[in-house]
């Protein structure tokens, strides 16, 4: 990372600090905000973060650690989440992973070489008189069927075109 | 948003929205606690533990600052009451959070909302400003002087273990979601120290109809231990899945009847937590002194293999564990190994005992509802459906999946 995009995300960590307060209390809420800006919370801004809350670098790791959905890894700009939880399996759950991963070329647990997509599994998601259930980013998708696959990443692809010099464009 | 309205009539569609609170704020704070006791409601979250008396706890608990603490962290496997609630009935649920504050004497309320339900924040600012606008949040509430309640999201992050309270609050302070030792209870030693009540959403939506029709109408339905209407969740095999209200004391066979799944050769009541219920007992009652529930109801049609259910819900322990006492972390990928022993025909007798007694080692040693419940569904397949599932011959089952 060049230094000015490290003192970038310097000062937007120190202003969200600022913003959210410096109580341990914010500290979720900075890391999902640092999440959603850079798509992942990496080392260094896990120092930053801990620079602000006057805590040790370690607290904010074991945090990111603990919770699924947040990651020291860069994501794609879309994580889809597929529901793996029972009542989703018996409505054949398999069937749209297959299909996810033929459209997509990658297997669960990875993300594409552009960086646009990362695919996982999660569990319940709450949709299960509706199922097989999918999460793209914070949208849910629900009675997925395989023939739907292609179109839900077309749409994902579209999104992207018109907002790929807009970091932080949720959807 | 996609939300099939179920044909099932709930009755918080009939509940005028802040009746309840008009009448609390004419009420002392003991005859707002005497409604909801009379009521007898126990927490719709699953646990069973009678709602006055957990605001009576707060309430004569000593703390310069107290909580509302709202548990939107709805994870149990099979569980959507609480979505459907919020998308449909958010100001129930709000003004339900606001009565508690006044009852406990706490100005601040907290909805801890699951990660994957991000979609709902717009909508539920949305009535969180509308409600402002309107008086019913803010300074002097209704004009009640000194009445003064506001309430905040805060989003999880991705974490069942944060459904138990403890961890909820755990996670709230910013740390890792790992469930605390009880005693001291949130009521004493909540969200930052401070005395705290944590509820169930459904609770907070029934308390305001309580306070809307008054505890003997809620009384006056379920059972005598279990009282009142509760949300069901229901999906699996059965015609018609979705949000059902019953009152509490129904037969698993009646609730069957009415969602299409007769035919069923189980059904899993409370979740990936709950227990495996078999045909032959489809005469029990869904109510505390019997199977008690939070509400997630899984049916299985006869071609359904159990083996196949139970290595599901033990994979999604061994990840959903948090990890911090030995019983739980340890045990669950153990019987998950037994399940798949089992699957392979590879299981005998004296070791699906051993695993037996696993399963009671984890359900009394362990920290918290996670570790204790996690064995229920192994345990209760393994008990009923014996025949089913030793000697495997490594073929699919007769018509199975």
């Amino acid at each position: 990372m060049l230094v000015t995009e490290r003192d970038r995300m310097k000062d937007q960590i120190y202003a969200l600090a600022d913003q959210l307060g410096r109580e341990r209390s914010s500290l979720i809420p900075i890391l999902q905000e640092v999440q959603k800006a850079y798509s992942q919370v990496s080392s260094f801004a896990m120092q930053v973060i801990a620079d602000a809350l006057g805590i040790h670098p370690v607290e904010v790791n074991s945090v990111v650690s603990f919770y699924s959905f947040l990651h020291t890894e860069p994501k794609g700009r879309f994580v889809l989440r597929l529901c793996r939880t029972i009542s989703c399996l018996m409505n054949h759950t398999e069937t749209v992973a297959k299909q996810l991963e033929n459209e997509l070329g990658i297997k669960f647990g990875e993300t594409t070489p552009d960086g646009k997509f990362s695919l996982e599994y999660t569990n319940c998601l709450g949709m299960c008189d509706q199922g097989p259930a999918l999460l793209i980013n914070d949208k849910i998708y629900t009675h997925v069927t395989p023939d739907k696959v292609h179109g839900l990443i077309e749409e994902c692809r579209a999104i992207f075109g018109v907002h790929a010099m807009q970091q932080k464009e949720g959807h | 948003m996609i939300e099939p309205k179920n044909k099932n009539k709930l009755t918080f569609a009939t509940i005028e929205v802040n009746a309840g609170l008009k009448k609390a704020i004419t009420l002392s704070r003991a005859d707002i606690i005497g409604e909801l006791k009379e009521s007898g409601m126990k927490g719709r979250g699953g646990a069973g533990f009678p709602t006055s008396v957990k605001w009576n706890l707060a309430a004569a608990a000593k703390g310069d600052k107290k909580y509302v603490v709202c548990n939107a962290d709805e994870g149990e496997p099979g569980t959507f009451k609480d979505r459907l609630i919020l998308t449909d009935y958010a100001d129930l649920v709000f003004e339900g959070m606001t009565i508690g504050g006044l009852a406990v004497g706490s100005e601040e309320g907290i909805v801890y909302l699951r990660a994957e339900y991000t979609y709902l924040v717009a909508h539920l600012e949305d009535v969180l400003a509308k409600r402002r606008a309107a008086g019913l949040l803010g300074k002097n509430i209704l004009g009640k002087e000194g009445f003064n309640f506001d309430i905040h999201l805060h989003m999880g992050a991705g974490a069942y273990v944060c459904g138990e309270e403890t961890a909820l609050i755990e996670s709230l302070e910013g740390h890792r979601g790992e469930p605390r030792n009880r005693p001291p209870f949130p009521v004493d030693t909540g969200f930052n120290g401070k005395p705290t009540i944590v509820n169930n959403v459904e609770t907070f939506a029934w308390a305001a109809a309580i306070y809307a029709k008054g505890g003997a109408w809620f009384n006056g339905l379920g059972t005598e231990k279990s009282t009142g209407l509760k949300l069901f969740s229901i999906s699996g095999d059965c015609e018609f899945p979705g949000v059902y209200e019953f009152p509490m004391g129904i037969s698993v066979a009646d609730l069957l009847k009415e969602v299409g799944g007769s035919d069923a050769k189980a059904v899993q009541i409370g979740g990936a937590s709950g227990h495996c219920v078999p045909a032959a007992e489809f005469s029990r009652a869904i109510a505390y002194e019997d199977i008690a529930t939070g509400g997630s109801i899984i049916v299985f049609g006869q071609d359904r293999d159990l083996l196949d259910i139970a290595e599901n819900f033990l994979e999604f322990f061994c990840e959903e564990s948090c990890g911090q006492c030995t019983p739980c972390r340890d045990g669950n990928p153990k019987l998950l190994e037994g399940v798949q022993l089992l699957k392979k025909g590879e299981c005998s007798m004296q070791y699906l005992n051993d695993l037996l007694s696993l399963a009671e080692t984890m359900q009394l040693a362990s920290k918290c509802g996670l570790g204790q419940s996690s064995p229920n569904a192994f345990v209760s397949i393994a008990t009923h459906f014996k025949a089913e599932i030793l000697g495997r011959t490594g073929k699919a089952m007769q018509g199975g999946k």
